[in-house]
């Protein structure tokens, strides 16, 4: 399934002395997969997309924190 | 020392919410000028807009100056409160 | 010339006194990818750069000054009443000797801002290109910051703050394929 969150595992050495993080995370914005928008896109109304911080829902990539993914998670 | 009442909060969250539309639009058409269905959108949403800043400032005093707004008397444009003190 | 609009751009809250945040928050305020860097880049490069993308580096450029007074709004609620004593546990009293509780352009840590944070080539492309990397750098602080904060209110409107950051880009990116004037051509290469 098509995630704009993606992962990678680095490398660990028995000589790290931080208790290792096994998975990184990093984001890909919806803007690198459009390419140049097409014409009428599915929009928010204009509350939605205030609230939300883009028109087109297409752009719509909200982030939360570790603290606030207890809650809500990060994934749509 | 005066407060501002709900009603203020949720029209100026009305008028955000339509300028938000036309500052999407606008930067949406500064790449599509050849979008025909996204500029009647946009002079839609720019009538509409003149409306509802017609409607706020006859309660909350003028949005902007230098004559772009008319005043009222005393000169109300230094008026607290700031948008940052809101 | 700009004309001020007497409001922000989007309905800026904070829940608690907590001059911490402010702290971290003065980044996107006066650091390398802050919102003044921004706003100075844009309209500074439009002066070079092909007609047909001046438009929309003076609207991005304007809309990155109403970014300015959001972060600078929540930094004055952040820090607006706090004491003394919550200032030195934020880590702010040095900023306090040197500015009381006044904002200034510096990064979170407390290296001002500097002209060299922005560039200007004369070169379209390499100039749009910075823009993009700019976009997708304030993304990124804007995320480090919400990963700081444990305050609902202002990481909402720091999410609207980095969500602008994606739609910038995305413009920027099809000013470049403006600029290529390849899109409505076969390739043929």
């Amino acid at each position: 399934m098509f995630t704009t969150r993606k992962q990678y595992y680095p490398y660990i050495s028995p000589f790290d002395p931080c208790p290792p993080i096994r998975v990184k995370t990093y984001v890909t914005a919806p803007n690198l997969y459009l390419g140049f928008q097409p014409p009428n896109l599915p929009q928010f109304s204009p509350h939605e997309a205030l609230q939300k911080g883009t028109l087109w829902k297409v752009f719509y990539d909200p982030y939360y924190s570790p603290y606030e993914m207890a809650n809500k998670g990060d994934y749509k | 020392m005066k407060q501002l009442p709900k009603e203020y909060y949720e029209l100026l969250e009305q008028l955000q919410a339509v300028d938000f539309v036309l500052v999407e639009l606008t930067l949406y058409l500064d790449t599509h000028p050849n979008d025909y269905q996204a500029i009647q959108q946009f002079n839609q949403f720019a009538q509409k807009r003149k409306q509802l800043k017609k409607q706020y400032e006859e309660t909350y005093g003028p949005l902007q100056q230098f004559g772009n707004s008319y005043s009222s008397y005393p000169w109300n444009w230094d008026d607290t409160p700031w948008p940052w003190q809101v | 010339m700009w004309i001020y609009e007497k409001k922000l751009q989007y309905p800026v809250r904070v829940s608690t006194c907590n001059p911490k945040l402010a702290k971290y928050l003065i980044e996107q305020y006066g650091g390398a990818d802050g919102e003044l860097a921004a706003a100075l880049r844009y309209l500074n490069q439009r002066y070079s750069i092909p007609d047909k993308v001046i438009g929309l580096l003076t609207d991005i450029g304007t809309e990155e000054f109403a970014h300015l007074e959001m972060i600078a709004t929540m930094v004055y609620k952040l820090t607006k009443d706090a004491t003394l004593e919550q200032l030195k546990e934020a880590g702010l009293d040095a900023h306090y000797v040197n500015h009381d509780r006044a904002l200034f352009y510096n990064n979170a840590a407390g290296v001002p801002w500097t002209a060299a944070y922005i560039q200007a080539k004369g070169d379209p492309i390499a100039d749009l290109y910075e823009d993009i990397a700019a976009e997708e750098k304030a993304r990124a602080t804007y995320q480090w910051i919400i990963n700081m904060s444990d305050d609902p209110d202002l990481n909402d409107g720091l999410r609207f703050l980095r969500e602008r950051e994606i739609v910038h880009a995305q413009r920027f990116r099809e000013a470049v394929e403006i600029l290529k004037e390849e899109r409505d051509r076969k390739k043929i290469f």
